[in-house]
């Protein structure tokens, strides 16, 4: 198998970093903020898995921590959306902006 | 005589105050607590009268301080709670006692919140005293900061007219004289670095708070040239020193009697008090230097302040003016840096405060009874209530400087004391301040002619009472000591000269 | 010890002021009635107190050169400045102190007496007598001061009696404006005073009057050059530095003495009971004026420059006064004028010093101690023609010498001794002033002899408009509607129900004794006594220089007589006549108008209304700017708070990627 350069799994993992914290900070539906929240981790995931294949290829502690990250944000998301949940209840919207309470 | 004690019984005061029930049982308590502080005052007196020598025993105790006490605090930054008197500190404790007992005795109506007024005054005179007897840098600081919180929430609470913006604004710029005098009081602490300028406690570090090691220590000129402005103009602002007075009109005539009478009669002395002792005892080239500075915005005070007396409505904004004025007389005759004008200032720190406390208190019980301020509305009070009319005329006698009342000493001892130093515009200087006191004649018989003598301005008027028996106490108290001092000034005049 | 012996006259300023103290507290409900008594007797016991001091002083005090030394009883260090620079409570013992405490204690007690008469029924008797024992201590204090500051507390303490007793009747405005006009007008002089003060103290570091003398005067001369602006020896502006401390000081006498420009509060202050103004408007406290000055006489009479001012201001002032005083109709403001005319010539006999001839002092102690005498006796009488008719305007008097009868006597007597007819004490004091003047300046000689004559014109002028005019018996008018500002009878004075009747035994005692000391005062040899020095002087009778202001005298009153003994219509023809000038007079030449003015609209709307305007904007405007300026840098920094999870997750990035720049930057 032809290596594939690191520099360009690393490019990949950083587009995906940067895209996903362009929807967090830009998008209004919060489903949306959750989902690019999950492309800004699973481009962790990518970050580690390249590092752990290339660079130590005999150990695995990349590829433990990518899993750990997998569950965790599987975690993040529940609760995620049990926060949204509770927020539509009270807001009756799920755009982010309404939940500005806590201002000056 | 342990000096604690000064500030100990108004803190028991206080306690004590916070178990008691019923209003009547709350002013009892605050009045033996000003009462027990003023025995305390003569005691302390008498016990440095006897200290000194005075009165042909063998030559007494000619050391700078008396009754010291000193016991660590921070010792790791050599802050030590240390204590002790001198002449001008005994004349402003025994000043404080007098301003304390008329204050608690006019206030002896108050209906609402008694408790908490009462407590809120008295840790106002605990602040006071500690000022007073603090041979600390750090300590009196600290004293000077206790004193300002509660005037706020006098002002707020108890005040009448636009009390809440009065408040605000008194206490935001006495907080931020206290910042400029912690910068001073850090300049002076940092720079105070000389081998063997601390004396007892531990390490003997380089750097320290204590008031007469510093004095001996010679501060480097350039320090003491960039600290001397923030503690001056810190000092200043609670003295009323030109800009910074604006809190003066405000603060005093929104506040209920009691603190108007505490704030003119012994919290702008606080400001004069630490001017003397911090600022120019300890940095004398810098104070040399600045001199014509504090001249010119002296006597900008005494003039500018007279003027805009004239053109007041309200007898409360009069007075106000008016201690703006006088207090310029302290600023002035401490800037003269001559032995005589300083003496001066001293003598009208005391005079002044009694006698603005006894305006106050006059202002006060006119306003009770007639619910208004405006000398327009007011109007032949002489024939309707006598003795406050006689002791509101004393009052405006002892502001004009009527000889056989203290304001003459004070001001006559400063006239020549700032005459005393060579330089035309010191002399011109001196003239103007001099002149003040035409436009003080013309205002306090101004108000004096159409508040108390004419005729009677409304029908409703003809059936108010006269003082009270507190209020008389009171006025008769602040009479005593004006005239003690008018008539006899030479044992006031020693006892700042020792 | 001669300073042991006068040591009793310590009690003569203090028994009045035990008087002002007892009354004073305790005058209203206690001793009510009997103040009156209270306060008379005191000053009974000061004012014999006095007499014997004087006796003894003058008839064996004198010194082994035969001249009159100044002693000095009491050494209280009252106040004190520095080592031997103090100001002393000290009392003075030399040839004027104790003939002005003679003559002081001595009217004071005509005064009280009168009063027991004319103040009976009036609700503050005792306040009354507490605050005219106050003036007394504090006149007499004045007059014994050794210390030119304790004189100084003494002026003021005068000052603020002669204001409580103006403003006596204090429910009326006009009485309360006035005494607030007189204490204003005298502590604008004050202040001069006490700028000379601290000025001749300056460098010779001493407050007594006879170390002030003894190094500012003929002997101490290059300690008065030195004095003052450095680099200029002791010249300030074309002056020396001595004669600006003088020129102030003698300001300040101007003030009390009333004389122009600072006469305004004279007239005004007649607002106050009649016995007090014979008090205080005419024999003493105006005179205080001229005794400071007669103090300092010496050093006036080296500062060539003062002395003429004084002289200028003196005459001019007498002139000034006497024309208006032309004019006048109330009975009291036209024996103000007079007053301050002869004011006028006590102060320029003072002035005539500098050019070598000093009798000019010995003539105004001289006049000043006939004046006291004649000037109290002719307001007391006003005060029973008042107190008869009920108004102070001439023209509701006349005719009054049947129903008057001593009052007219001792009217007339006083008429002719200010006239200065012989052989009445006038006479003698003022034909000594006016020779004084004569080698001096023939100018100021000329005019005191005009003046003389207009002196002479006016007082009987009043005389024949009270006594003579309509036929006696016609009822004097009892329209007590005179207007406001005329008030010498309280609201409550009149429970005298006996005015109708004959004048109380108190009110024609001072009366009868004051004239009969009019008539012989005249004789006294006063030169033998009082000189600048103490060494007696000779007394030169009356010469052939006394036949100009006779003759005047007799001319004015000749023209007093023809115009206004009968009533006619001459006097008005001789206004229309004199049209303008008549009026200006008797606008008292609109200067209360100009004071109004400058003191309205430059000095109240000029400084005062901008100074409370700039207060309350500018500077308070600063402060609150400041706090405008902090709230609104809070309201536009508070958006970062937007309460928007992606504006704070935004900016913690921003925060990261600034600290990870930060450290990439420090560690390579």
């Amino acid at each position: 198998m032809n290596q594939v350069p690191l520099i360009h799994i690393l490019f990949v993992s950083t587009a995906l970093f940067f895209i996903g914290m362009y929807g967090l900070f830009t998008r209004r539906n919060m489903i949306m903020m959750l989902m690019s929240v999950e492309l800004i981790l699973n481009s962790v995931n990518i970050n580690f898995v390249a590092f752990n294949k290339y660079l130590y290829p005999e150990k695995l502690e990349g590829v433990f921590f990518t899993l750990f990250i997998i569950a965790i944000a599987a975690a993040e998301a529940a609760v995620a959306i049990a926060i949204i949940i509770n927020l539509y209840r009270n807001l009756r919207s799920i755009d982010v902006e309404t939940a500005d309470e806590m201002k000056f | 005589m342990n000096l604690s004690l000064l500030v100990i019984v108004p803190l028991i005061t206080t306690v004590l105050l916070l178990f008691v029930r019923g209003q009547s049982g709350v002013r009892r308590i605050a009045l033996a607590g000003v009462s027990i502080q003023l025995v305390l005052a003569f005691a302390l007196l008498g016990l440095y009268w006897q200290e000194r020598g005075v009165g042909g025993t063998a030559a007494g105790n000619a050391s700078a301080f008396l009754f010291e006490y000193r016991h660590a605090w921070f010792s790791a930054l050599h802050i030590d709670y240390h204590v002790g008197v001198d002449g001008i500190s005994v004349a402003m404790i025994l000043l404080t006692a007098f301003v304390m007992v008329g204050a608690v005795l006019v206030s002896w109506t108050i209906k609402s919140m008694t408790k908490e007024f009462f407590v809120l005054l008295l840790l106002l005179s605990a602040g006071a005293y500690g000022f007073f007897i603090s041979l600390d840098l750090f300590t009196l600081f600290f004293f000077l900061e206790v004193s300002v919180i509660p005037k706020f929430l006098l002002i707020g609470i108890w005040g009448s007219g636009r009390k809440e913006y009065a408040a605000m604004k008194l206490a935001l710029m006495l907080m931020a004289g206290s910042a400029m005098v912690f910068i001073g009081l850090l300049g002076l602490y940092y720079n105070t670095g000389v081998a063997g300028g601390y004396v007892a406690g531990a390490a003997g570090g380089p750097h320290t708070f204590d008031w007469p090691a510093i004095a001996q220590m010679q501060v480097p000129v350039k320090a003491q040239l960039l600290f001397f402005p923030f503690l001056f103009i810190g000092f200043g602002i609670f003295t009323a020193l030109f800009p910074f007075h604006t809190w003066v009109p405000d603060g005093h005539s929104s506040a209920p009697t009691a603190a108007s009478m505490f704030l003119a009669g012994i919290s702008m002395k606080l400001g004069g008090y630490g001017c003397l002792r911090v600022a120019v005892s300890l940095m004398p080239a810098a104070a040399r230097e600045y001199s014509p500075f504090i001249v010119g915005l002296a006597t900008i005070a005494i003039i500018y302040g007279a003027f805009a007396t004239m053109m007041q409505k309200d007898l409360k904004y009069i007075n106000a003016y008016s201690s703006v004025s006088h207090c310029g007389f302290i600023l002035l005759g401490i800037g003269m840096l001559t032995r005589t004008a300083v003496n001066g200032a001293v003598m009208q720190m005391i005079s002044h405060g009694l006698m603005t406390a006894l305006f106050f208190a006059a202002i006060g019980m006119i306003y009770d009874r007639t619910h208004t301020r405006l000398v327009e509305r007011l109007g032949g009070l002489l024939k309707i209530m006598p003795f406050i009319s006689s002791i509101f005329v004393i009052a405006g006698l002892c502001s004009l400087g009527l000889p056989g009342l203290s304001g003459f000493a004070a001001e006559i001892t400063v006239f020549m004391g700032s005459w005393q130093h060579p330089g035309g515009m010191y002399h011109l200087a001196t003239i103007l301040a001099c002149a003040s006191i035409v436009v003080t004649a013309v205002y306090i018989l101004r108000a004096t002619g159409q508040t108390i003598m004419g005729p009677v301005k409304d029908a409703e008027y003809n059936g108010l009472t006269d003082a009270t028996w507190n209020e008389r106490l009171a006025g008769i108290l602040l009479v005593a000591g004006i005239i003690a001092i008018g008539v006899a000034p030479f044992w006031l005049n020693e006892l700042i000269n020792k | 010890m001669p300073n042991a012996a006068y040591l009793i006259i310590v009690l003569v300023p203090l028994l009045p002021l035990l008087g002002f103290v007892i009354l004073g507290l305790f005058g209203r409900k206690v001793v009510k009635n009997y103040s009156g008594g209270l306060g008379t007797a005191l000053v009974f016991f000061s004012t014999c107190i006095a007499m014997w001091v004087g006796y003894d002083y003058f008839a064996t005090g004198a010194g082994p050169d035969g001249a009159y030394h100044a002693f000095k009883v009491l050494n209280i260090h009252w106040l004190s400045f520095g080592p031997g620079f103090s100001i002393d409570m000290d009392l003075l013992v030399d040839p004027i102190s104790v003939m002005m405490a003679v003559v002081v204690s001595f009217i004071s007690l005509m005064v009280h007496i009168f009063s027991l008469g004319y103040m009976k029924g009036e609700q503050r008797y005792g306040t009354y007598y507490a605050y005219l024992g106050l003036f007394t201590f504090s006149m007499l204090g004045l007059v014994l001061s050794a210390n030119i500051f304790e004189m100084y507390i003494f002026w003021e303490l005068v000052g603020c009696s002669s204001y409580l007793l103006i403003g006596f009747y204090y429910d009326r405005p006009s009485a309360v404006a006035a005494a607030k006009k007189a204490f204003v007008v005298t502590r604008f002089a004050d202040l001069g005073f006490l700028i000379g003060i601290l000025i001749l103290s300056f460098q010779t570091k001493t407050l007594g009057f006879g170390e002030l003398i003894q190094m500012l005067g003929p002997g101490g001369q290059s300690i008065a050059d030195g004095l003052g602006v450095p680099g200029a020896r002791g010249v300030f502006l074309g002056f020396p530095v001595v004669s600006w401390g003088l020129a102030l000081i003698f300001v300040g006498g101007a003030g009390k003495s009333a004389l122009f420009p600072l006469h305004v509060w004279l007239p005004d202050a007649m607002e106050g009971p009649t016995p007090v103004s014979a008090l205080i408007h005419a024999a003493t406290m105006v005179v205080a004026g001229v005794y400071l000055v007669a103090r300092l006489y010496i050093l006036y009479a080296n500062a060539v420059d003062v002395s003429q001012l004084i002289l200028y201001v003196g005459v001019f002032s007498a002139f000034l006064a006497a024309l208006i005083a032309c004019t006048q109709s109330d009975i009291k403001r036209i024996l103000a004028y007079s007053t301050m005319s002869q004011i006028g010539y006590m102060m320029f006999a003072l002035g005539t010093g500098s050019s070598g001839n000093t009798s000019g002092y010995t003539a105004s102690m001289f006049h000043l101690f006939t004046h006291a005498f004649f000037k109290a006796l002719l307001f007391l009488c006003a005060g029973v023609i008042i107190h008869r008719v009920h108004s102070n305007e001439m023209k509701d008097m006349g005719g009054l010498r049947k129903q008057l009868p001593l009052t007219h006597v001792c009217f007339l007597i006083a008429c002719l001794a200010i006239s200065g007819i012989p052989p009445f004490s006038g006479f003698f004091s003022k034909e000594e002033i006016l020779s004084a003047a004569w080698p001096t300046n023939k100018f100021v000689y000329g005019l005191g002899l005009f003046t003389s004559g207009l002196t002479a014109f006016y007082m009987f002028r009043l005389y024949f408009s009270v006594f003579w005019r309509r036929a006696p018996g016609i009822a004097t008018s009892h329209h007590g509607a005179t207007q406001l500002n005329h008030g010498a009878i309280a609201p409550n004075h009149g429970a005298t129900a006996a005015h109708h009747g004959s004048t109380p035994l108190s009110m024609r005692l001072p009366l009868v004794i004051l004239a009969v000391c009019t008539v012989f005062t005249g004789f006294i040899p006063f030169s033998h006594y009082i000189t600048f020095d103490g060494r007696p002087g000779e007394t030169v009778g009356p010469g052939l220089n006394a036949i100009p202001p006779v003759a005047t005298a007799l001319l004015g009153i000749g023209m007093a007589a023809w115009l206004y003994k009968k009533e006619n219509s001459r006097p008005q023809q001789a206004a229309e006549a004199f049209r303008g000038l008549y009026s200006f007079a008797r606008h008292k030449f609109y200067i209360d108008e100009v004071y109004l003015f400058v003191t309205k609209k430059i000095i109240f709307n000029g400084i005062g209304r901008p100074a409370a305007w700039i207060d309350k904007h500018i500077v308070d405007g600063l402060m609150n700017g400041l706090a405008k300026g902090t709230a609104a840098v809070s309201a536009s920094i508070k958006g970062f708070q937007s309460g928007k999870v992606q504006d704070y997750a935004w900016f913690f990035f921003i925060g990261i990627a600034g600290l990870t720049v930060l450290f990439i930057y420090i560690y390579t």
